[in-house]
């Protein structure tokens, strides 16, 4: 049977070539920015540094998830499942991180 | 295709392809004992499987409490019966045959690490859920049946672990089930590491369980099964499966962390400058014992709703049964049950009210855990509203889930102060939190459970369990059930903190006269009185195990359907056999059609053809 | 009556029942991943400040490690392609590739582990710290005794926070030289492991857990690839979805990889 992803255009290996070869170039690429940006000396100590590492990872992330991965194709609920997934994760993140961080008044941080 | 690759052949649009193929259907090499019984992938004797190992570690974790219990209500007193026993097997630790503070500690942890991830879960879940799950919903069986087998043996791998755990130096973990840090470190025993390495088999099995489960119910629905003809059950085992998927993982990742912080002397989870044993320990420091209790947690209040949701699940199926009418608020069900697995992920931290949390953030975790409440209240009143108006047919099954409502009703509405920052400060940690859980899990979830097996007895074997000796386990249990918690309630307001292996008696007015707010002597009697009533409660479990194995041979033959049900899982021989059904099932209606008016039976299978002097129920919705 | 869906997609889903599965198991590899990242964000945000190392591990062998793995779920990716078309020896190429490349990654990977292991920081007698690489310890080094001695191929610093930040212009330019040490002065002799400190506590665990689940992904591929011919030969359409299935998996192991270097090695 005929699945599903074949649907859009004929299959071909050298389709696929092509696109593992543009996705290995930008991930050399960006990893290259990742590097530069962490011996770089943008902004003071590492905070701004590790902000635009995680975002050039994000865009790393795609890449493979979208591409690689087929995500971009990919059905609705695979998305619907992620999308659950994320947010949860960063609930889990971001709640922790507030509740370790909010005290109440008078608390005394070393 | 190897034909030990799988028993059950792919679909094929041609079935002339296989031709050469010696396994066509119908034509199966009959399995030995081993593949049969021990290493099947049948859906069906997997469920089987995990209920029977369930109802063992069910009993097993009541032995362990009735121990406890009796130490509380006669500390330092030997053990009558099984105090030579317990010292025979156990050694320095059960002296005397009296219960050792550490032993104490560790019988508390183990009842329950065993009854939650052991006993309810697994039969709620597993058992149930891997037996009536594809039956309800169409399918030959679950979507990955040696995922399916395999989730079973890392249970049982699981289970086994946490056992020997007891017979090790230092014996089992002692640490609660909680296990927190740093306490659970720096104990010395190596039962801490023996329960995370069962916990991470147990989480695996759990895993693999709720890929399959959901695979299952998305994608394996017969034809015309459409989500909203669902039975009930479906969707909270459904619902079920994702916060097990979900909630799971970080539980096994601080496992993973606490293991290297108890193997490897890491320091995840303990802070700098830890002193054990008045030295300062030889640890790097830097962790955050904190962090522990938010990861253990973000699993920990979902896994409350693990425990709730397929006993729910159960006491609907046997309402509708029962009272021969559709459920009431179908739809108000369905999303309820979706919007309390979605909340369930975000209110963990109401476990945590006395960590020192900001006030921003302690009203963010109330405020969503008393929005939560408020899914769970609709799912009762549905349950409650059902029976308005219906032919009650009281038997077993209707008993257990009469009884489950107030049951839960009162669980339930125990937790509301307990959702509440400021209420929680004084509760937190005292044993009004035992009776609040207990009331939801033991005669709330565990009744349910109790009616699932009186109810599906007759479909695994053909014959129903007594009557009357059910109707006595019944009321015997509720009336004990009710006896050993409704106390503790008021032990709790008293002050009675949990976890105390003298059972209090070191803060009683009687040690500490003129003590303020010592215990007083009505709260300490109290205690007695809930041990004589949990012994009960276990004669009360005897004429259940009997009338269980019993029946198996003797009971009153039932025919394929002797509950008239409507759901598909009553629409198959009695076993099912291999594959379930012949071929797919046409749903054509939905879950309850009881007393249709214009039909001549009171209640209509899904699958039931359209017959074209009937007419169709204007009350189904889609 | 037989499992349905388990090649052709269910029509309102548009998937098979493998893929379904493994997307669902990804989701909670998330989560286990997520909870690790958790994890090192409160361990490092809650570190003393200064405390918390830098440039501790070598980015050449990390960008090496990056790259490899990306190459592996081109490979990947290309193998799958290659069933899909029904060419079964570059199915093999492919794949044989995405072995070797996760072995070295591998390799890499315990090297790195090993250069940890024989890492030492010593608090000397003086309330000095030596820190460097093991070159040997003498016949008769016993510590608990207080006999022989222990050569480092590293430096001598006054305070432990010197050895936080190797990206510092001071460790930068600081010489390392043969340093021996007499083990009577040695107050306390711990390497680079674990128990370090936090940093490489979370190191090696996340790092071990993903190196694990290479190995489990690379011992799928390889029973695919060693033993697929028979189902290759009766069942090409279920092959190439076995083939799919365990490429997702690969590619998801590669993007926790994607995390984990810039969070470890880069910042």
């Amino acid at each position: 049977m005929i699945d599903m992803s074949k649907s859009e255009s004929p299959f071909s290996l050298q389709g696929c070539v092509r696109l593992c070869a543009v996705v290995f170039l930008v991930v050399l690429c960006t990893t290259s920015a990742m590097i530069a940006t962490s011996f770089s000396h943008l902004g003071d100590g590492w905070t701004l540094k590790v902000a635009l590492i995680l975002a050039i990872a994000v865009v790393n992330a795609f890449l493979v998830a979208g591409h690689l991965m087929h995500l971009l194709s990919e059905k609705k609920l695979i998305y619907t499942v992620l999308a659950f997934t994320v947010f949860f994760f960063i609930g889990l993140l971001g709640l922790t991180i507030c509740a370790t961080n909010g005290f109440p008044p008078g608390t005394v941080s070393h | 295709m190897q034909s030990n690759v799988q028993q059950f052949p792919p679909f094929r649009e041609a079935p002339a392809a296989h031709a050469h193929d010696g396994h066509g259907q119908g034509e199966h090499h009959e399995p030995n004992f081993w593949r049969k019984y021990v290493f099947s992938t049948d859906h069906k004797v997997i469920g089987i499987q995990y209920g029977f190992m369930a109802l063992c570690f069910m009993l097993f974790g009541f032995f362990l409490m009735l121990l406890m219990r009796w130490q509380i209500a006669h500390p330092g007193v030997p053990v009558p019966v099984f105090g030579p026993l317990l010292e025979k097997i156990l050694g320095q630790p059960a002296a005397h045959g009296a219960i050792s503070p550490d032993l104490y500690n560790s019988f508390g942890a183990m009842h329950g690490t065993i009854m939650v991830f052991l006993g309810v879960v697994p039969l709620a879940f597993a058992a149930f859920g891997n037996y009536v799950v594809p039956l309800m919903i169409g399918a030959p069986d679950m979507c990955f049946p040696r995922i399916n087998m395999a989730s079973f043996h890392a249970f049982f791998l699981g289970g086994v672990v946490m056992l020997v755990s007891f017979f090790i130096p230092g014996g089992a973990a002692q640490a609660g089930w909680t296990s927190y840090s740093p306490l659970a470190t720096t104990i010395p025993t190596n039962g801490q590491a023996f329960w995370l390495v069962g916990m991470v088999l147990l989480i695996t099995s759990s895993l693999l369980g709720s890929v399959n489960f959901i695979a299952t119910i998305i994608q394996l629905r017969a034809p015309g099964m459409t989500w909203m003809r669902l039975p009930w059950f479906v969707w909270a085992q459904f619902v079920t499966a994702f916060i097990l998927l979900l909630a799971f993982p970080p539980l096994e990742a601080a496992g993973v962390l606490q293991l290297m912080d108890n193997v490897a002397h890491t320091s995840f989870f303990l802070p700098t400058g830890l002193a054990v044993g008045g030295q300062l320990a030889d640890r790097s420091g830097g962790g955050s014992p904190l962090l522990w209790q938010h990861l253990f947690w973000f699993l920990g209040h979902p896994e409350v709703y693990v425990l709730i949701l397929p006993a729910m699940g159960i006491v609907i199926e046997v309402i509708a049964n029962n009272t021969r009418k559709p459920i009431w608020g179908y739809k108000s069900l369905v999303y309820s049950v979706l919007f309390v697995g979605f909340l369930s992920f975000i209110v963990w931290a109401h476990h945590m009210y006395l960590t020192g949390m900001g006030q921003k953030i302690a009203t963010f975790f109330q405020a969503t855990t008393m929005i939560i409440s408020i899914p769970s209240v609709i799912i009762l009143t549905c349950m409650f509203l059902s029976l308005w108006g219906g032919s009650i047919r009281i038997n077993t099954p209707m008993l257990f889930a009469l009884g489950f409502l107030p049951m839960f009703g009162i669980g339930g509405l125990t937790g509301l102060p307990l959702g509440l920052a400021a209420a929680d400060l004084y509760l937190h940690d005292t044993y009004y939190i035992i009776a609040h859980f207990h009331y939801v899990v033991a005669p709330g979830t565990i009744f349910a459970l109790f009616a699932g097996v009186y109810f599906w007895f007759p479909k695994i074997t053909g014959r129903k369990m007594n009557e009357f000796w059910g109707r006595v386990h019944f009321w015997c249990s509720l009336a004990f059930m009710n006896i050993v918690f409704m106390p503790m309630f008021a032990q709790g307001i008293k002050g009675m903190l949990r976890r105390m292996s003298d059972g209090a008696v070191n803060y009683s007015a009687a040690r500490v006269p003129g003590a303020i707010d010592a215990l007083p002597g009505s709260v300490m009697q109290l205690n007695g009185v809930i041990l004589w009533a949990a012994v009960c409660l276990g004669i009360a479990q005897i004429p259940f195990i009997i009338n269980l194995f019993w029946s198996i041979s003797h009971g009153e033959k039932a025919g394929t359907n002797p509950w008239r049900a409507t759901t598909l899982d009553w629409q198959t021989p009695t076993p099912p056999p291999h594959g379930n059904f012949e071929r797919a099932p046409h749903v054509v209606r939905g879950p309850y059609e009881y007393s249709a008016p214009g039909h001549a039976e009171d209640f209509t299978p899904q699958d039931e053809p359209e017959s074209s002097s009937a007419p169709l129920n204007p009350n189904e919705h889609h | 009556m037989e499992i349905p869906y388990t090649i052709e997609t269910r029509p309102d889903t548009g998937l098979y029942n493998a893929k379904l599965g493994i997307w669902l198991f990804l989701a909670s590899e998330v989560m286990l991943f997520g909870g690790l990242f958790s994890a090192y964000v409160l361990l490092r945000v809650g570190a003393e400040p200064g405390m918390w190392p830098h440039g501790w591990l070598n980015v050449t062998l990390g960008t090496v490690n990056t790259l490899l793995l990306a190459l592996s779920a081109i490979t990947t990716l290309l193998a799958w392609a290659a069933c899909k078309v029904r060419d079964f020896t570059k199915f093999k190429i492919f794949h044989a590739c995405t072995i070797l490349l996760a072995l070295t990654f591998l390799g890499i990977k315990s090297y790195e582990y090993h250069d940890k292991l024989i890492h030492y920081e010593i608090k000397l007698a003086n309330g000095t710290f030596a820190d460097g690489h093991l070159v040997e310890e003498s016949k008769d080094f016993d510590l608990a005794n207080k006999t022989g001695t222990v050569t480092l191929h590293g430096r001598i610093v006054e305070d432990e926070k010197e050895l936080m930040d190797l990206r510092a212009p001071a460790a930068q330019s600081a010489k390392l030289d043969e340093v021996t040490i007499a083990a009577a002065d040695i107050r306390k002799m711990e390497n680079y492991g674990p128990k370090h400190n936090t940093f490489t506590a979370i190191y090696f665990t996340l790092t071990g857990l993903h190196a694990l689940h290479i190995l489990g992904g690379t011992v799928v591929i390889f029973y695919f690839w060693a033993f697929g011919g028979a189902m290759w030969k009766t069942d090409p359409e279920r092959f190439t979805n076995r083939i799919e299935v365990s490429g997702l998996f690969w590619h998801f192991v590669d993007l926790v990889w994607i995390f984990l270097f810039p969070v470890l090695y880069l910042t």
